[in-house]
């Protein structure tokens, strides 16, 4: 109690330090930056980052003063003991090889995954309350993560912020590949915005646009880092990141010139009043030396370079926040233009792509199958595979086969936990070394499980999803990389944590797959019982007569009342009665 | 040893994360039989390119070689080995296709459109898919047809009635003969529904050009796009008199039920009793008492022996029968192999004359064998063969039956008078 009270204090004052006085709340700081990168074939690729970083701890001690950090999510945190959440929502796939690596991938669906404090007791309870209160917070059906999708992966999620011990039994990880993203998903990712869609950046992010795109990922990132560079103080970081790919043939008609108006229908007029720093970079990297690609207007306040996934980029910078900015216009309007048209030769191929399929056919048995591609010309490097099979198509782990260059690859390291009906899934974990250009097959045969006709969907001939794959590489790159301060440099380049310089964290996704099980006709049970009813209803009656009729001798009658009146009358009449 | 390339696209959709696919094909053989068929997919692709409500990929396949080209890319795209096709090159997926319409032109005017229906061994496919062709048929005002024949006239008049059995047997002989009549019969092993399409150019007035075709394509991939489950709301099993009616299996099999009935009747009328009339001089079951002077009557005891060992000669004909199939299945593909290998001959002719070499050894077949067979004994002996014959036959009818129908009663309809009239005649 009173101990408590003195530390938060302490803290308070601490945390108060250099600020304009004494009793204000932590300091906390919001970052946001939009990220264009034309991609080959003519489509654009959007990146919004939205960064609150907050020095207080959550953990510890009570905070009550929420300013830019959400309340929902912060308390969210503090009363369930996460370490780190990262949840995103998405929907459609990232086209690696015809668009390149993604800055940030995320599968089809939503996928959620999660490392508890080590306080935590019951990790499990927690899990479902926490998938239950973001699945009102964001209105996505997390609700419907249970032991049947989730699981507990050994190597391929490491925490991203900050950690000390990395107990695996603290991490969960689930993905509801059938989740689709709508408008109802958008509006309350953008209110815990601290500006919300008012002013900034997000007032580019309006749903009717925005869904008229070829790809849409929303992401919500809150992990722990370091407060300065000494480390000795922990602050919370929460990252909101929406990528949107657009089209050129549905909403480009066809030409491939961009502007900022014609993706959002909106220009930007301000940068967000309680944002410290706000952005636009546009990618206008030469493919080859010679001469420049793009063309950006209004000329750029700066121009940044640095290398992002092994590449060295240039990018033009517009900083919002500077007054040269809107000398001219009220509103900035950036417009890219294509100088000349691309030849195939310029399409980079990305160092590692991966592509999923169901082989066979029939309702019985298949095999699902993996191609990793590693077109690096001379390095070799490994790659963690992590698959979640639904318990109802069954693996046979015997029948795993890893073929590279037609010879057997044995990977190093196996993990598999194998499904309990309508208990778990499949895990299956596997460090693959994957040589220099060559394509890797992975192969696992399954059989299909007839389930109880209780548990069918209103639709079951449409199928069963199984999630995608994660792919977590350490892919070696050609430049050298420096090791970037997180403050100065962008938002971009700082979200996965990099070893070292030779090398860059790519974390990739397969395709989901949509199998069908085997579906009894369901229209049987009516008609059994119809059957059944109609038979036992025929026998036991007619049984029932044959064994209990019996037959009497009845007596005429006397005659009803009508027939004694006549025969009074007769009686009168002096005629003989009937 | 033939090669092709097959070439195919996929339309990608927004927002949709592959997991089901639709196929556009055009067969490009040579010759004048399909050389429009390409010009309309490709136009199609285009146009289909710039819309935003596509939900599943399309993909846009151009196959050489027909129904080999097609099985190669449908087995290196569901990767099995089937046959033994090889397939290689760079393969981009789409996830699970849901369905497939194949196309075949031959000039860019068509007066009617006609659908074909069977696939390979008689499978077809869902009984919606027809009905959605025939319902944008209408919808574009295109005259369609089925077996090439014109939808039959309004009443109920004589005419009307004798097309729509013509309609229906010649699909039911186009279902006998096991053969695809188009791509899409490939298809339907893997569970995708597929039709074939095909524009004919004759001499009638009224022509229609590649826009009201192309207008009932899009409105067939538009409302195949919407479907939220793969077709399986109608019948897979259907004879088609025309376009809009149907004959379910719940109405054609009791006929064939009939036709095996006749054989079961035989069975069971001859295994309870024998022959009551018959021209041969059968042993009467009961000796008579009245004729001494015979003292080789078989008395019903014997002719019970007499009939034990007779079970016991019914096998060298059974085993003949059977090695006689065995011989027509394995030797002409062993005969072409080794064939090919010794003499000038090519594959087909090895296999025919193959063949033609089984039927003549088959031909002297009941001479050499005969002296194996039943009737060396008793007269009783055939019918004892006779019985086993027809539950073998109505044993595999009824099989044959349920896996193809078409076949079954066809060759049910030949089979069994035959097979339940005849009696062995001559020297026995």
């Amino acid at each position: 109690g009173g101990m408590a009270a003195e530390l938060l204090l302490l803290l308070l004052l601490l945390a108060a330090g250099p600020g304009p006085g004494p009793g204000r709340a932590q300091r906390d700081a919001l970052r946001e930056e939009l990220l264009l990168s034309p991609l080959p074939a003519g489509d654009v690729a959007a990146t919004f980052q939205f960064r609150t970083r907050w020095d207080a701890d959550l953990q510890r001690g009570e905070v009550s003063h929420y300013r830019l950090f959400p309340k929902a999510l912060g308390r969210l945190v503090a009363a369930l003991g996460v370490r780190e959440l990262h949840l995103a929502l998405t929907q459609g796939f990232w086209r690696t090889q015809a668009w390149g690596q993604p800055p940030l991938q995320a599968p089809a669906g939503a996928e959620l995954w999660v490392w508890f404090q080590p306080t935590v007791t019951d990790v499990d309870k927690a899990w479902k309350e926490l998938s239950n209160i973001l699945s009102g917070i964001f209105c996505a059906s997390l609700n419907f993560i249970d032991s049947t999708n989730t699981v507990t992966p050994t190597a391929s999620f490491k925490p991203l912020g900050l950690a000390n011990g990395t107990d695996h039994h603290l991490l969960r990880y689930a993905v509801l590949p059938r989740e689709v993203v709508c408008t109802e998903n958008l509006t309350p990712w953008k209110k815990l915005l601290p500006c919300g869609s008012k002013a900034g950046l997000a007032v580019l992010l309006k749903a009717e646009r925005l869904f008229h795109s070829s790809y849409h990922s929303q992401a919500v990132h809150i992990r722990p880092v370091c407060r300065d560079a000494s480390c000795l103080a922990v602050s919370w970081e929460l990252r909101q990141t929406l990528t949107v790919v657009f089209d050129t043939f549905a909403s480009g008609q066809g030409k491939k010139d961009w502007s900022l108006f014609k993706m959002f229908s909106r220009t930007l007029t301000d940068a967000c009043p309680l944002a410290s720093q706000s952005k636009v970079y546009v990618d206008i990297s030469p493919k080859n030396k010679e001469k420049e690609l793009l063309e950006v207007s209004p000329p750029p306040t700066s121009v940044h370079e640095a290398v992002v996934q092994g590449d060295k980029r240039t990018y033009a910078v517009y900083d919002l926040l500077s007054p040269l900015l809107f000398n001219t216009s009220r509103s900035l309007n950036v417009q890219l233009k294509w100088q000349r048209p691309q030849d195939s030769s310029e399409l980079p191929t990305p160092v590692l792509h991966a592509q999923r399929y169901v082989s066979g056919y029939g309702l019985q048995t298949g095999e699902i199958s993996t191609l990793i591609y590693n077109t690096h010309p001379y390095r070799a490097f490994p790659v963690l595979l992590l698959e979640t099979v639904p318990w109802y198509l069954r693996l046979y782990v015997h029948t795993l086969t890893i073929i590279t260059k037609g010879k057997e690859n044995k990977p190093s390291y196996i993990h598999y936990q194998p499904a309990q009906d309508r208990r778990r899934p499949h895990l299956l974990e596997m460090l693959i070394q994957l040589p220099a250009n060559s394509i890797t097959k992975i192969t696992i045969q399954f059989e299909r499980a007839l389930l109880k006709w209780t548990e069918y969907t209103p639709d079951p001939n449409h199928g069963f999803y199984v999630g995608s794959s994660v792919l977590s590489a350490l892919v070696p790159s050609v430049i050298a990389m420096k090791d970037v301060d997180e403050e100065q440099s962008p938002l971009f380049t700082s979200l996965f944590p990099s070893s070292d310089g030779s090398s860059y964290f790519v974390r990739l996704y397969t395709e989901p797959l949509l199998v069908n099980l085997p579906t009894p006709d369901f229209s049987m049970p009516y008609n059994v019982i119809c059957l059944t009813c109609t038979v036992v209803a025929v026998c036991y009656g007619s049984f029932y007569n044959l064994l209990t009729r019996t037959f009497h001798v009845e007596e005429p009658s006397r005659g009803g009342l009508a027939k004694r009146l006549a025969n009074i009358i007769r009686k009168f009449r002096g005629v003989p009665p009937l | 040893m033939v090669r092709g390339t097959n070439v195919y696209g996929i339309l990608r959709a927004p927002r949709a994360a592959s997991t089901e696919a639709l196929v556009l094909t055009a067969p490009c053989t040579e010759g004048p039989r399909n050389n429009q068929a390409v010009g309309l997919l490709l136009a199609l692709a285009a146009y289909f390119r710039g819309q935003i409500y596509w939900a599943k990929d399309i993909i846009f396949l151009v196959n050489e070689h027909d129904l080999l080209g097609m099985e190669a890319w449908l087995e290196a795209y569901h990767d099995v080995n089937l046959t033994e096709i090889q397939s290689s090159g760079p393969l981009g997926r789409a996830g699970a296709i849901q369905a497939a319409v194949s196309l075949e032109l031959s000039s860019d005017v068509v007066t009617s459109l006609d659908v074909a229906v069977e696939g390979l061994n008689g499978q077809l496919p869902n009984l919606d898919l027809v009905n959605l062709f025939h319902a944008f048929c209408q919808k574009n005002g295109l005259l369609c047809t089925i077996q090439g024949k014109l939808p039959r006239p309004d009443g109920d008049s004589l005419p009307a009635y004798a097309r729509s059995l013509q309609t229906l047997l010649l699909m039911v002989l186009a279902q006998a003969s096991g053969r695809p009549h188009g791509d899409h019969g490939l298809f339907l092993r893997y569970r995708i529904e597929a039709v074939t399409l095909r524009g004919i150019n004759s001499f009638r007035q009224y022509k229609y050009d590649m826009t009201t075709l192309g207008k009932t394509l899009e409105g067939m991939f538009r409302k195949l796009n919407n479907l939220l489950e793969r077709l399986h709301q109608s019948y897979f099993f259907y004879l088609l008199p025309s376009l809009s009616r149907f004959v379910s299996i719940g109405l054609y099999m009791p006929a064939f039920g009939f036709i095996i009935l006749v054989l079961i009747l035989k069975i069971s009328f001859w295994g309870a009793g024998g022959p009551r009339r018959g021209q041969d001089p059968s042993p009467p079951l009961l000796p008579l008492p009245k004729d001494p002077h015979r003292p080789h009557h078989p008395l019903p005891v014997i002719s019970r022996q007499e009939s034990r060992p007779g079970l016991l000669a019914l096998v060298p004909p059974v085993l003949i029968c059977h090695a006689a199939g065995l011989a027509l299945y394995f030797l002409p593909v062993l005969g072409q192999r080794v064939a090919t290998q010794h003499f000038p001959v090519s594959e087909a002719e090895a296999v025919v004359l193959t063949l033609i070499a089984i039927y003549v050894a088959g031909m002297a077949l009941p001479h050499n064998t005969h002296r194996w067979g039943v009737t060396g004994g008793s007269d009783q002996g055939w019918v004892t063969l006779k019985l086993v014959t027809l539950l073998y036959l109505a044993l595999q009818l009824a099989c044959l039956a349920l896996l193809n129908f078409s076949l079954g009663f066809v060759l049910a309809a030949t089979m069994v008078p035959a097979a339940a009239a005849v009696r062995p005649t001559g020297p026995k």
